[in-house]
């Protein structure tokens, strides 16, 4: 696909609706729709403003227009053996590099690698007052200013419409490895616990249906030598495993039900929720497909240390995240303020009030 | 404020803290005029030491009543100038916020108060077989709450991440004096990256009170490598190399000739003295990686023209390797009466060009300049000698960092890769930023600090500020009037 720089009139698109004081939903590759409160809005799109504007392999950093599509940075990443290390799902073919980050999502190796935001080096994004803004950089360490472009990963397009980032990325990891172990769901938990407790290549961990499974990813021997360390059975039947997890595609996510993520510490123990559960992320990630009221979901999990986010389905005009306290509230209302002082960027996607 | 408001403040302040909990005289503040950058020094209007959260949430609600600036300090090793005191400010002092609350060996996570030593974590998580990554130079003195306010780096940020890769949670004291707590030991929490706007904030959003960070298991093998290069620019490509070649080690540091002898003299740690330049690379992981990766990042290094290459046998000389590094300011500091380190992070492809750029600098400015830095993140730590004692040295120092840091910019990179703007680096915001980012920064600010009281005058310049310096240097830092003097 055509690299197009679509700057310009996207900055002109957001100008004009801070005048007139219009809303706008802000669209890539439209793949991620489902995802928060419903849009509302004109729609702004900016699929088009794509390609890659930077890459050199031996810096470990990627520029990208935000519209460029995930397979097509991850292609280019992979010619050079390189890869995005969080391994963020795309849920559909479509999926842009500025929906990833303004979703700001994560896949099986979150916890063993580090989240989306933790690669995010700069972004480029237009703030509701039209302004055109850098933040960030394309070096590792940089601790001038706010970190402003962190604050974009998962705002949900709320405080500007992200027109390029940059990404530290990764070597691919030489070789992989997939092993199972029947369990119970607390020997599971304790399992994964200890194992991320041990200087071992682990990179991937999901429990589901009585099976654990852990991914071990790096050199070659250094794999092998972590296998016979954990002992468990080869798993060299269903090589898409952690790519099916990440994007949904596994048979668990076919339920018609509301689906639940849940976030809590990776220490918390089962959680007395009844209905369908997917535990991943060594713990801290479990996803529960259930029709409980929302607030019966979110007081066991807010007990637990952590937080519920209605991901797929459900009632989508209440609250899809888990509500603050009046503190963090407040500072939630003024950071909106001090980005976009009409509210017309995606107004009321991430919560009703923002 | 009037002498009858500053006492009415006192005894406010006083009420609140224990014994001895706020310094007022002048013998008792001066200890605290300065952080590590001395160069910089306010006497602070008082000192408070509290070591109980709500009395730190009293302390801010009364400032904010009085409006008296408050300016938040914990060990003061920062490099910035971001703990100099105020000259009408509170300097609110969190050293007795000492004490390790709890360690988590299942959930690997440590929960501290600020004030405690970056070292002491990793030294009590050991007995877990766990340890906190971020390793900053001073990590013997320096604190974790200043670790947080400056995003601190280290010589392991490479691969184990800064400190806004490895905080969990804080809790946090806004200047009104309401505490919030901001992320979780969960992995995210919903709504804005709080904490990643908070990590690095340089004490302009809030008093951080309680963190919470992770911890990881320690490597079960480490190694290192000590290359000698007689080329500064083939040593500065060799790095590029390494990387190219799939291997992020652990950590990977550069020093020039200047540096390599100050440290040889200072600690006796190998190196060779008639090398223009060292690389030492650590690399970590389990036994049989580590091997491999030794053979494969030797072998890059003599490739790439490293007359040498060293691989440390046993823990006693991989240590040995590290000390040189480890102790290379201290070092510097005994050949010269002053120095003054440089933080600017560039492209690592840059790194050659930018250090025979910083070279000629050093001649045309009459000044020293010792290299020893991460030259694996690019982060570039140029120590320009000095002396104080001469009239105008300091003064031609500044303005050759100045140029330095722009240089930087110039070649793609950053002004500061771990030690903050702080008061030092404020006018070299105006080169890194436009003024409509440096604007929304005020915004940010504003959402948390509505009164400005929090650390006045640090990290992001005003826009008056910025139209003076950028005035005082036009045309790619040649200035006007240069027969003028500068003071």
């Amino acid at each position: 696909m055509s690299a197009l720089d679509r700057c310009d009139s996207i900055v002109a698109a957001v100008t004009e609706a801070a005048e007139r004081e219009t809303a706008l939903q802000i669209v890539g590759g439209d793949t991620k729709s489902f995802y928060g409160r419903q849009p509302e809005g004109a729609l702004l799109s900016v699929g088009e403003h794509r390609g890659l504007t930077h890459y050199d392999p031996t810096e470990l950093v990627v520029s990208a227009r935000a519209g460029t599509q995930l397979s097509e940075l991850c292609t280019a990443l992979a010619n050079e053996r390189q890869m995005l290390p969080f391994e963020p799902p795309g849920f559909g073919d479509q999926a842009t590099v500025g929906g990833t980050v303004a979703c700001g999502f994560s896949g099986p190796a979150r916890p063993y690698r580090g989240s989306l935001r933790d690669y995010v080096l700069g972004v480029s994004v237009v703030n509701g007052r039209g302004e055109h803004l850098q933040f960030g950089g394309r070096v590792i360490k940089n601790v001038a200013g706010y970190d402003a472009s962190r604050l974009m990963a998962g705002a949900m397009g709320t405080l500007g419409v992200i027109l390029d980032v940059s990404f530290k990325v990764l070597p691919i990891p030489e070789a992989e490895c997939t092993l199972s172990f029947e369990s119970g769901e607390r020997e599971a938990l304790r399992r994964m616990n200890e194992a991320a407790a041990l200087p071992l290549p682990i990179t991937g961990s999901c429990y589901y249906d009585g099976i654990l499974k852990l991914r071990l990813s790096g050199s070659a021997v250094g794999v092998s030598a972590a296998t016979a360390n954990l002992g468990g059975v080869v798993d060299s039947l269903n090589n898409r495993l952690w790519e099916e997890l990440a994007e949904h595609q596994h048979p668990y996510y076919g339920s018609p039900l509301p689906l639940w993520r849940l976030s809590v510490p990776a220490a918390a123990g089962p959680l007395d929720l009844p209905g369908d559960s997917l535990i991943e992320w060594g713990g801290c990630q479990r996803w529960l497909c259930s029709e409980l009221p929302a607030e019966h979901i979110r007081e066991a999990v807010r007990a637990a240390g952590g937080h519920a986010t209605l991901f797929r389905g459900g009632d989508r005009s209440g609250q899809t995240f888990q509500p603050h306290d009046p503190v963090l509230h407040r500072l939630h209302l003024r950071l909106k303020q001090a980005f976009d002082p009409h509210r017309i960027l995606n107004p009321g996607r991430l919560y009703p009030e923002l | 404020m009037n002498r009858s408001q500053t006492s009415g403040f006192f005894k406010a302040i006083g009420r609140v803290l224990p014994r001895q909990g706020l310094l007022t005289t002048e013998e008792e503040r001066r200890p605290y005029e300065c952080d590590g950058l001395s160069g910089y020094r306010e006497l602070p209007l008082a000192v408070a030491l509290p070591d109980q959260v709500e009395q730190v949430q009293k302390i801010l609600s009364i400032c904010a009543e009085y409006e008296v600036p408050v300016v938040a300090r914990g060990a003061g090793t920062g490099l910035s100038g971001g703990a100099t005191p105020h000259r009408e400010g509170l300097l609110l002092c969190m050293t007795r916020f000492d004490r390790i609350i709890d360690i988590d060996p299942v959930g690997r996570t440590a929960r501290v108060q600020p004030g405690v030593r970056n070292l002491l974590i990793s030294e009590t998580a050991g007995r877990y077989g766990l340890y906190y990554a971020p390793d900053p130079s001073s990590q013997i003195a320096c604190s974790i709450g200043g670790n947080v306010a400056e995003n601190a780096g280290g010589v392991h940020c490479l691969k184990y991440g800064l400190t806004v890769h490895n905080v969990l949670r804080l809790e946090v004291v806004l200047m009104g004096g309401e505490r919030v707590i901001i992320g979780s030991e969960a992995l995210d929490t919903p709504g804005y990256d709080l904490l990643a706007l908070l990590t690095g904030s340089e004490g302009m959003l809030g008093v951080v009170t309680e963190i919470t960070v992770r911890l990881l298991p320690v490597p079960s093998t480490a190694r290192a490598l000590l290359a000698s290069f007689n080329d500064v620019e083939v040593a500065a490509d060799a790095v590029a190399r390494v990387i190219g070649a799939g291997v992020i080690p652990a950590g990977l540091e550069m020093m020039d000739n200047l540096a390599i002898r100050a440290a040889e003299d200072f600690v006796q740690a190998g190196y060779p003295r008639d090398a223009a330049a060292i690389l030492i690379c650590e690399l970590d992981g389990t036994q049989a990686e580590v091997d491999r990766q030794v053979e494969l990042v030797s072998s890059v290094l003599r490739e790439q023209g490293a007359t040498a290459v060293r691989v440390s046998s046993d823990e006693t000389e991989r240590l040995k390797f590290w000390s040189g590094r480890k102790n290379a300011f201290p070092a510097v500091g005994r050949i010269s009466p002053d120095y003054y380190c440089i933080d600017g992070t560039i492209p690592r492809r840059q790194i050659g060009r930018v250090l025979r750029r910083i070279a000629e600098l050093s001649k045309d400015y009459d000044l020293r300049v010792a290299n020893v830095f991460h030259a694996g993140d690019g982060n570039l730590h140029p120590l320009i000698l000095y002396d104080s004692s001469k009239t105008g040295e300091f003064e031609r120092t500044e303005e050759l960092g100045g140029s330095i840091l722009s240089l930087c910019v110039e070649a793609g990179g950053t002004i500061t890769g771990e030690h903050g703007v702080g008061l030092e680096k404020i006018d070299q915001m105006c080169v890194q930023f436009e003024s409509c980012a440096l604007e929304q920064f005020h915004q940010i600010k504003s959402a948390f600090d509505p009164n400005g009281l929090l650390n006045p005058g640090k990290a992001v310049p005003t826009l008056a500020r910025c139209i003076e310096f950028n005035a005082r240097h036009v045309h790619g830092g040649e200035l006007p009037f240069p027969e003028l003097e500068r003071f």
